[in-house]
């Protein structure tokens, strides 16, 4: 099976090829659907092959390498196009094909009737085939075709309603924000393989081969330079500070693509990447510190502006970076199997929520629209009370929350206490470990209120629909709620897969799975590892209550301020003016950004051409011409424009001078 | 077919003489024996492809006695190696796409027109098979007027200003390329060199203030044609006033001139002063990467926009050439084909929209992409490739060169001229949008027709290109190569010589490069049996200043 794993791309692959090609002529929409669902579906089942095959095998045996053909040799410098089996991707493509089946399931009810429905179906594929290329790659070329085809695909599909001004712009930001990653990542490639070229003569950009060099690469020094170019790349793929503000933009996309590509996938590209080189992170200390406080701000940065949006999608998207940041957290703490755990349980809840919301839009929309309203049917204040039309959405929705908020027993729960945990006593940050602890459980208590402000807001009271339209209501077709019933169970159970240890109930088969993976970073970050005392169970366990306690606060003041004193908001946004209205506009990084950046390069552009091409350079050339041409009246007549003269006077031109050679 | 590549060279000449008796206003007739002209060109170019073996040595050569005046000995010798090559397949694939993009645009003095075009391309072949530097010259100059007279003729309204200033420029620079070529070959003579032969002159030892003078006075000419900072002015005027199929061959292979005559003559020829000048040079590249991108922004007419990324594109081309290192030379000679697909590309599409609307300016535009779905997709295919997205021919190119520079010495440099790839999504993008994105809102678009089959058809080749050498660049590469490491160990033995062995003792005519065991895979196996270059060097490898070590 693992021989297979070309296939995984591949079918998608087909797939965008037929719809993209032939999607216009075939029409029909069940076709069209049917073909691009079947093949991520197909993908999925050669994906579970793999997994049960890997299952079956002793861990040292889990490493498996596919050669498909050779891409770019040239000197020293080998890439094939190959991809990587090993645990860690085989978590990936689970997930991608998995959870990607169901959105495009999903997106055959909910894209219905909209113009270019073979277009969709095309770019989702393709976007499909690129993150399973980036998940697969066996070396850091094809993760970089992957890298910048997903940004592609994305691109492509934010702009998918392209007459939209708006969706014109969030489709080119999201696409520079992540070229400005792409920037880091290809110096942080360049910085890696030269140093191991020329100090080892190992010419590679092969994981494997790295893992096999990488005892020889020092800590700290060049591995912090090349690790943080890296990390710069991972910020613009999985929007973290200081490249996050394309993400909530994207939002400009049909909501599918939020969800597959804005919520469970695309985004978490970073993390996967930095759980790939897990072993070259590690080597620099500094850039762990960076990654975990970037991690933790960013989960708590994002977080506050989440509590003041308006747009059920944005909260959402929010509500993600945010999450994506807890995945950092994780990730610079040295608690990678937790990162990754997060990213899977994420990819469930997230997916539900989006999926949910696309749903209650879809809803909001059609009645809207039959009553001939312009209301927005994203903006939640024209929500409220859906839980009575829509009570699949609804109960999918409710425990997708009560996950992100982490309440025990669900699977955002395990995965988020694991990283606060571990934020907490991890042996690399010293003192620093309570402050990330700290904006860790901040950011936990904001997450439990703006999510549970949205059910609020959205499925609870009374409903302020446009009262014509209120009738129009109705619950989706199955092939929408079946995708969020089967979400919201994964969401509900999925984290027993890897339960923590102190509770000892079940053992931590995530943790176990990915251990060959980690296995060596582990052993590299024991080398400077600061052990201090001890932490007792009983620390555990009272950190874990303070964390639940702490969302149960959340809840509490959400459900003051939208169930039971509705007034409150309105009071509080009164009282506090200027801080509503930072916050309300993302703390306005995107004007900064405007007047920082863009507004000085096109200024600097605008100089450049008219200023110094313009002025200078062509002032001295015309200079120059007009002197030439005042002797020109003298030899006009020798313009006769016939090409013949002109080729004449330059052979002369040659005889004279080389006569004036000879004969001198 | 020992002499199928003079046949190649002037079939197009041929092809002149055919449409001498075509009465001038058959149009048709003449535009279809153009182009059927073209393809036979192309096809029998094919046969040299086929042929090619993939090693370091000059093939399909033919030298034969032409011009003998007083002490200068001209000879008709050619022959081509894995660097002129691909160059030589690229202007024979790229002149029918040329010339079938011209049915509808031009339509007045169509004969001339054709003729012009043919002339170009024996010009350009020319120059890029030429083993004889006067030779070259005389290809060089050739090239020069009828292009001249496309701008000059049938360009836009500015035409006659382009035309002049395109003139000087490349006058400029042609003198002084003659001037040095005159002064080489007298230099030559006393080292007892008889003719213009370039492979001669390779084993020439030159001392440093010869090779720099020299040097100056071909990189000077030739960085006009690249065109590089801070001489690339000519091209945006150039390119805006030209004809379509002008502006193609003009980004296509006329700028290739300048930068495989970098990598054909100024870098062999004069390699301690190349390498001397490569900071310089590489400085260059670099502000024309960036500021090339920053100027490209802010165009507001297409077309402009496409001419002034050329500008950042050859820069690219150019850091790579001066890595002086395999993968960096390969990444520039790559580049310079990709460049003259997608820029090839950029042109025709910037020309269908003016056939149809008749103006470049972006703001007359805006949601195309709703009446035109066809091209729509080829536009923003060839976008991406020239934006280097990974799977297009663009990043194959652009990453090598980048990794190239960054193994050499160039290293901080590289670090600047990465950050062009976020510029070139920002200008390429945007200008996507404001094209194809939005309402479709101004009335005189809402009308516009997509694409013809005619149109398709000279779309497709370029789109599979791009794809083809993107996804699969090893044929491309396997066949360039071994002529690139040749040049590279030239550059370097050059270096390790002036260092380890004093010029004077340096016999005429040492055991140059030519030696080289044909077909050898890399530079690793350089040091063996090879007694200039056994110096103490690390057990890799660049056997030189090593790059790495000179931070």
């Amino acid at each position: 099976m693992f021989d297979n794993v070309w296939l995984i791309p591949l079918f998608p692959l087909i797939g965008f090829l037929i719809n993209g090609l032939f999607g216009k002529k075939i029409k029909n929409e069940a076709i069209i659907g049917g073909i691009g669902t079947l093949m991520i579906f197909l993908s999925f089942l050669v994906s579970c092959g793999i997994l049960m095959q890997m299952i079956g095998l002793p861990p040292e045996q889990r490493v498996f390498e596919k050669v498909v053909f050779p891409w770019i040799h040239s000197g020293h410098f080998k890439a094939d196009m190959a991809f990587l089996v090993d645990p860690l991707s085989v978590v990936m493509i689970m997930v991608v094909t998995g959870v990607g089946s169901l959105i495009h399931l999903y997106s055959i009810g909910y894209m219905h009737g909209e113009e270019g429905f073979y277009r969709f179906f095309a770019y989702l594929n393709l976007f499909c085939m690129s993150m399973l290329l980036l998940v697969l790659g066996s070396n850091m070329l094809v993760m970089f075709i992957g890298w910048e085809g997903v940004g592609l695909c994305s691109y492509l599909l934010i702009g998918y309603y392209f007459h939209k001004k708006s969706a014109g712009d969030a489709a080119k930001k999201a696409f520079v924000m992540n070229r400005i990653g792409d920037f880091g990542f290809l110096i942080g490639l360049f910085t890696l393989y030269w140093w191991l070229g020329s100090n080892h003569n190992i010419w590679t950009v092969n994981f494997m081969e790295i893992k096999a060099a990488s005892h020889l690469l020092p800590y700290g020094g060049v591995v912090t330079v090349a690790t943080l170019c890296f990390f710069l790349g991972a910020t613009g793929k999985s929007a973290q500070i200081p490249l996050f503000t394309w993400l909530p933009d994207a939002m400009e996309g049909p909501t599918p693509v939020s969800a597959l590509i804005h919520a469970a996938t695309m985004v978490t590209a970073g993390v996967y990447m930095i759980g790939r080189m897990s072993f070259v992170f590690i080597k620099s200390p500094d850039t762990m510190m960076v990654i975990a406080v970037v991690g933790a701000a960013t989960a708590l940065f994002a977080a506050t502006i989440g509590t003041a949006q308006n747009d059920i999608k944005r909260v959402l998207a929010y509500s993600t970076v945010s999450q994506l940041g807890y995945m950092f957290l994780a990730m610079g703490v040295g608690a990678f199997s937790a990162g990754i755990f997060h990213l899977m349980t994420h990819a469930f809840f997230k997916a539900c929520l989006f999926l949910g919301s696309g749903s209650v839009i879809h809803s909001m929309h059609h009645a809207l629209h039959k009553v001939h309203s312009h209301d927005d049917a994203q903006d939640m204040r024209n929500m409220g009370g859906l839980r009575k039309a829509m009570p699949i959405t609804f109960i999918t929705f409710l425990v997708s929350t009560i996950a992100i908020s982490g309440i025990p027993g669900f699977s955002g729960f395990f995965s988020k206490d694991e990283i606060l945990w571990q934020s907490f006593s991890n042996p690399y940050h010293g003192n620093l470990n309570i402050v990330l602890w700290g904006f860790g459980a901040a950011a936990a208590c904001l997450t439990a209120f703006y999510m549970f402000r949205l059910v609020f807001m959205t499925f609870f009271g009374e409903c302020r629909i446009n009262p014509g339209a209120k009738s129009y209501l109705h619950e989706s077709p199955l092939v929408i709620t079946i995708p969020l019933m089967v979400l919201g169970t994964l969401a509900a159970f999925g984290g027993y897969l890897g339960m923590p240890k102190l509770m000892g109930l079940l053992p931590n088969y995530f943790e176990h799975w990915l251990d060959p993976v980690f296995e060596l970073s582990t052993e590299y970050g024991s080398t400077y590892a600061q052990h201090g005392d001890h932490l007792s169970h009983g620390l555990e366990w009272g950190l874990m209550g303070l964390s639940v306690l702490i969302a149960i606060i959340g809840i509490g003041i959400a459900f003051t301020m939208y169930v039971q004193n509705t007034k409150l908001p309105g009071k509080f946004v009164a009282t506090f003016p200027a801080l509503h209205r930072a916050v309300y506009n993302k703390w306005y990084v995107d004007e900064l950004y405007d007047y920082l950046f863009v507004n000085p390069c096109k200024a600097f552009g605008q100089f450049l051409w008219k200023g110094f091409d313009v002025l200078i350079v062509d002032g001295v050339v015309n200079g120059v011409a007009n002197t030439v041409m005042g002797f020109s009246g003298i030899f006009r007549y020798l313009q006769s424009g016939y090409i013949y003269n002109y080729a004449f006077s330059m052979a002369l031109g040659v005889v004279v001078m080389l006569g004036y050679f000879i004969f001198k | 077919m020992s002499n199928v590549l003079s046949l190649t060279t002037f079939l197009p000449i041929l092809g002149v003489l055919l449409l001498l008796f075509i009465p001038k206003d058959s149009k048709g007739v003449l535009r279809n024996v153009t182009l059927g002209v073209t393809i036979v060109t192309f096809l029998v170019s094919l046969i040299i492809l086929t042929g090619f073996q993939s090693n370091a040595e000059f093939q399909f050569t033919e030298n034969v006695p032409w011009i003998a005046a007083g002490p200068f000995i001209m000879r008709y010798n050619i022959g081509i190696d894995g660097i002129s090559l691909w160059l030589v397949i690229l202007t024979t694939f790229i002149m029918p796409i040329a010339v079938l993009s011209t049915y509808t645009a031009v339509d007045e003095k169509v004969k001339e027109y054709m003729i012009c075009l043919l002339l170009l391309e024996t010009g350009m072949l020319g120059a890029f098979i030429s083993l004889d530097l006067f030779l070259f010259y005389i290809f060089w100059e050739v090239m020069l007027i009828p292009m001249y007279f496309m701008i000059g003729i049938w360009g836009g309204k500015n035409k006659l200003y382009a035309a002049v200033k395109f003139f000087i420029y490349t006058m400029v620079g042609s003198l002084l390329m003659l001037v040095a070529l005159i002064f080489l070959y007298f230099k030559g003579m006393e080292a007892g060199i008889t003719d213009f032969g370039l492979l001669n002159f390779f084993s020439l030892k030159l001392d440093m203030a010869t090779q720099i003078w020299l040097f100056l006075a071909f990189a000077f000419a030739f960085a006009i044609k690249v065109p590089m900072f801070p001489l690339h002015t000519w091209l945006p005027d150039a390119h805006t006033e030209a004809p379509t199929a002008g502006s193609v061959i003009l980004a296509a292979v006329l700028l290739k001139m300048g930068t495989y005559g970098y990598v054909r003559f100024a870098i062999p020829l004069f390699p301690d002063a190349a390498q001397k000048f490569a900071p310089l040079i590489a400085t260059l590249a670099v502000i024309g990467i960036i500021y090339a991108a920053l100027v490209a922004m802010v165009q507001e007419d297409v077309k402009k926009l496409v001419a002034y990324s050329s500008v950042a594109h050859l820069g690219f081309v150019m850091l790579g050439i001066f890595a002086f290192n395999t993968e960096g030379i390969t990444g520039g000679m790559l580049q310079m084909i990709n460049h003259g697909i997608s820029t090839g590309a950029l042109f025709l599409i910037v020309g269908f929209i003016y056939e149809r609307r008749h103006t470049r300016l972006i703001t007359d535009f805006g949601g195309l992409s709703k009446q035109m779905p066809v091209f729509a997709t080829i536009f923003m295919i060839v976008t991406f490739s020239s934006v280097g997205l990974p799977g297009t021919n663009g990043f194959v190119g652009e990453f090598l060169i980048l990794l190239g520079a960054f193994e050499s010495q160039l290293r901080w440099w590289t670090i600047v001229a990465t950050s062009g790839v976020i510029l070139s999504a920002v200008y390429m993008l945007w200008v996507f949008q404001r094209v194809m994105f939005g309402e479709l809102d101004n009335p005189k678009n809402q009308k516009l027709s997509d694409l013809n089959v005619r149109e398709v058809a000279i779309m497709v080749p370029l789109v599979v290109l791009i794809f083809f050498i993107g996804l699969y660049p090893k044929p491309f590469i396997d066949k360039m190569e071994p002529a690139i490491n040749k040049l590279v160990a030239q550059v370097h033995v050059s270096s390790v010589n002036a260092q380890a062995i004093p010029d004077a003792e340096m016999p005429a005519g040492h055991p140059g490069m030519e030696q080289m065991p044909a077909g050898h895979p890399g530079m690793e196996q350089l040091p063996a049996g090879h007694p200039a270059v056994e110096v103490p060097s690390s057990p890799h490898a660049e056997p030189v200043v090593n790059p790495h070590e000179a931070k």
